[in-house]
C-alpha cells in the first residue's frame, strides 16, 4: 500500500500538522499572557473569549495549553534527536566492529532496555534535580539504547550484502561505507522507531511534570496543569480535560503516522 | 541447563551493574547524606563528625561494598528524612499495597486483552478494522495519570463509588482494599490493554497466513477450530515476551498513579524520597524495582523456553 492511499498516515499527518503549528506558535505568541493572573476570571468556564476557560488564577487555559504543548514538543524533539543520533552512531560502530565492544554495548543495552523509561527518568531527575534541561538530559540518555539496538541490527543485516562487500573491495573507508551504503538503507527503520520514541518522550515528560519534577512554574506544562487541576475537578473540570486532550492528540497523530509507515512495503 | 545458567549469571551482573550505577550517581552529588540530614546551615564541625560516624569519609568503592554487602543481607540502612526509621520498615509498610495494585492491574490486562484481541483479529471488514485501530490507538496514547484524574472525576466525585484518599490497607480489610484499588488499576491497565490487544491481533493475523493453517482448513477444520485449536497457541508465544514488558510498564505506571489516588505504596514512597533527597530510600526502592523487573524477565525467558524449545539451541 502506498503512503498516499494510507488513511492512517494521512489522518496522522493532518492531526500532527495542526497541533504542531499551534504548539510552535505557542512558543512565541499566545492570545493571552500565560502568567498574568486575574481575579475576575478565576474558573471562568469555556467561552468565546477564552475557549478552554480559565484556571484557578484566572489565566487563559488555551494560551497555557499552546505554550505547554510547545514545550512538550521541544522536549520530545530534542530528546529523540539526541538519542537517535548518538544511539545510531553507537549501534553502527558496535555492529560494524563486532567482538567484545559489541558484546559490552549490547549487555548494557539489555539492562537499560528492560526498564520503563519513566522509572529511569525519575532516577536521573532525582539526582540531577528537577527542571526542563535535566528532563531533556535524562530522557535523551535513556533513548540511546533503543536506537543503538536498531542501528546495530540494521548494520548486521546490511554488512554481509554484496553492495557493501564490493564497496569494501573498492577500498572505501569505514565512515564512507556507513554514510553512503548503510545509512540510506537503514534510515526507515530508525525513523519509525523515532516515532515510537517521540510518543514515549511526550508521555514521560508529561508524567514527570505531573509529579512536579519537570518544567517549573510559572511556565506552563501540560502535566503540571493536570496535576494542579485535579484539586479543582468539581469547580472547573475543563481545567484538567483540555491539557489532557492536548497530550492525547499529540500522541495519537504521531502513532497514526508510524502505523501508516509500518504498513508500507 | 547451560542456557538457564547463562541467564542467571546475566541477571546477577545486570543487578550489580544497576546497583553500582545508582550508588555512584548519588555519590557524585555535591550535597551528601550528612548535609541532607543536618540541613544547609549546619556547622562544619558537626558535619565532619556526622560524616565520620556515617562512614562518608571512606573512598566511594569501600562505601559501595559496605552498602551492597548490607543490601544482600537485606539491610538498606536508615532513612534520612525520618530519623531513626529503617528503610526496610518504610518499604515493608507499603510493599503490600503496591504489589496488590500491580497484581490487580495485571489480571485486568489478561482478562480483557485476550478476548478483545481475538475478537479484533477476527474483524475483517474495513469499518471493523478502522474502528478497532482508532480505539486502540486512542487508548494507547492516554497517559495513565490523566486517565486517573478522569476516573476520579467520574467515579469518585460523580458517581461517589469510592472516596479518593480513603484507602483501607489489605491487612485491615482485604475486600475494601481491592475495591479501592480497582480504580487506580483501571487507570494503569487501560492503555496496556490496548497495547496487548493490538499486539495479539497482529500476532494472530500473521499466523493466519502460514502453511499449517491452510493444511488445517484442507483437513476440514472450521474457522473457529483453526483459530482456537491451532493459531491461538502459536500466536501466544510472542505475546508472552510482550507481557513481560507490560508487567514492567505496570510497575512504572503505578508509581505515578499511586500519586493520583493517594495510595500509600512504593511509588508514593519513591516520589516523597526524591523530593526530600532521602537517598537511602531512593536507592533501596530503585534496587527493589530493578530486582523485580529483572526477575520477571528471567521468568519470561524460562516460560518462553518451555513453550518454544528452539530458543535453547
Amino acid at each position: 500500500m502506498s503512503l498516499k492511499k494510507n488513511k492512517s498516515f494521512i489522518i496522522g499527518c493532518i492531526i500532527t500538522g495542526v497541533i504542531l503549528i499551534i504548539a510552535i506558535v505557542g512558543l512565541f505568541w499566545t492570545p493571552y499572557s500565560t502568567t498574568k493572573m486575574s481575579l475576575e476570571l478565576k474558573f471562568a468556564p469555556p467561552s468565546i473569549a477564552h475557549i478552554f476557560g480559565c484556571d484557578n488564577y484566572g489565566r487563559d487555559i488555551f494560551s497555557r495549553v499552546m505554550q505547554g504543548a510547545g514545550t512538550t514538543f521541544l522536549v520530545a524533539l530534542s530528546t529523540v534527536s539526541f538519542g537517535m543520533i548518538v544511539g545510531t552512531i553507537i549501534g553502527f560502530i558496535a555492529g560494524y566492529v563486532g567482538g567484545w565492544f559489541d558484546e559490552v554495548i549490547m549487555r548494557i543495552n539489555d539492562v537499560v532496555n528492560a526498564f520503563p523509561s519513566l522509572l529511569l527518568a525519575l532516577v536521573f531527575v532525582s539526582f540531577l534535580g528537577p527542571g526542563l534541561m535535566n528532563v531533556i538530559a535524562a530522557l535523551g540518555i535513556l533513548f540511546i539504547p533503543s536506537f543503538a539496538r536498531i542501528a546495530r541490527s540494521e548494520m548486521l543485516r546490511l554488512k554481509g550484502m554484496q553492495f557493501v562487500q564490493s564497496a569494501k573491495l573498492v577500498g572505501d573507508s569505514a565512515p564512507r561505507i556507513i554514510f553512503a551504503q548503510i545509512l540510506p538503507n537503514a534510515y526507515i527503520s530508525i525513523l519509525s522507531s523515532a516515532a515510537v520514541g517521540f510518543n514515549n518522550a511526550v508521555i514521560a515528560e508529561a508524567g514527570l511534570s505531573y509529579l512536579g519534577l519537570g518544567v517549573q512554574p510559572p511556565n506552563p506544562s501540560l502535566g503540571r496543569m493536570i496535576s494542579e487541576a485535579s484539586n479543582y475537578l468539581l469547580q472547573a473540570p475543563w481545567y484538567a480535560i483540555f491539557p489532557g486532550i492536548a497530550i492525547i492528540v499529540l500522541v495519537l497523530g504521531v502513532s497514526l503516522i508510524s502505523e501508516g509507515v509500518s504498513k508500507v512495503d | 541447563m547451560k542456557y538457564v545458567l547463562k541467564k542467571i549469571i546475566t541477571l546477577i551482573v545486570a543487578l550489580l551493574l544497576i546497583s553500582l550505577i545508582v550508588f555512584l550517581a548519588f555519590s557524585v552529588l555535591p550535597s551528601d547524606a550528612a548535609i541532607a540530614k543536618l540541613g544547609q546551615n549546619a556547622t562544619p564541625e558537626r558535619l565532619a563528625a556526622l560524616r565520620e560516624q556515617m562512614g562518608l569519609n571512606q573512598p566511594v568503592f569501600v562505601r559501595y561494598f559496605v552498602w551492597i554487602g548490607n543490601a544482600f543481607r537485606g539491610d538498606f540502612g536508615q532513612s534520612l528524612q525520618y530519623t531513626g526509621v529503617s528503610v526496610n520498615s518504610l518499604i515493608a509498610g507499603r510493599l503490600g499495597n503496591s504489589a496488590l495494585l500491580s497484581l490487580i492491574s495485571f489480571i485486568m490486562v489478561i482478562v480483557f486483552s485476550i478476548p478483545i484481541g481475538i475478537f479484533s483479529a477476527k474483524r475483517r471488514t474495513v469499518v471493523g478494522k478502522a474502528t478497532m485501530t482508532t480505539v486502540t490507538q486512542l487508548t494507547m496514547g492516554i497517559p495513565s495519570f490523566f486517565l486517573g484524574v478522569l476516573i476520579t472525576y467520574a467515579f469518585s466525585l460523580g458517581l461517589k463509588w469510592f472516596i479518593i484518599g480513603q484507602y483501607t490497607p489489605p491487612a485491615k480489610s482485604f475486600g475494601a482494599a481491592v475495591v479501592y484499588l480497582i480504580f487506580p488499576a483501571l487507570a494503569i491497565s487501560l492503555p496496556k490493554i490496548a497495547m496487548t490487544v493490538k499486539f495479539l491481533a497482529t500476532s494472530i493475523r500473521s499466523e493466519l497466513h502460514k502453511d499449517y493453517v491452510r493444511t488445517a482448513y484442507a483437513k476440514g477444520c472450521t474457522r473457529n477450530q483453526v483459530l482456537y485449536g491451532h493459531v491461538l497457541k502459536n500466536s501466544m508465544v510472542p505475546v508472552i515476551t510482550f507481557l513481560g514488558v507490560i508487567v514492567a510498564e505496570i510497575v512504572a505506571g503505578s508509581i505515578v498513579v499511586e500519586q493520583v489516588f493517594a495510595v500509600p505504596g512504593i511509588g508514593t514512597l519513591l516520589i516523597t524520597a526524591i523530593t526530600n533527597r532521602d537517598y537511602p530510600v531512593v536507592e533501596a526502592v530503585v534496587l527493589l524495582i530493578a530486582f523485580f523487573i529483572i526477575a520477571i524477565n528471567f521468568i519470561v525467558d524460562m516460560i518462553y523456553m518451555a513453550v518454544d524449545p528452539r530458543v535453547k539451541l
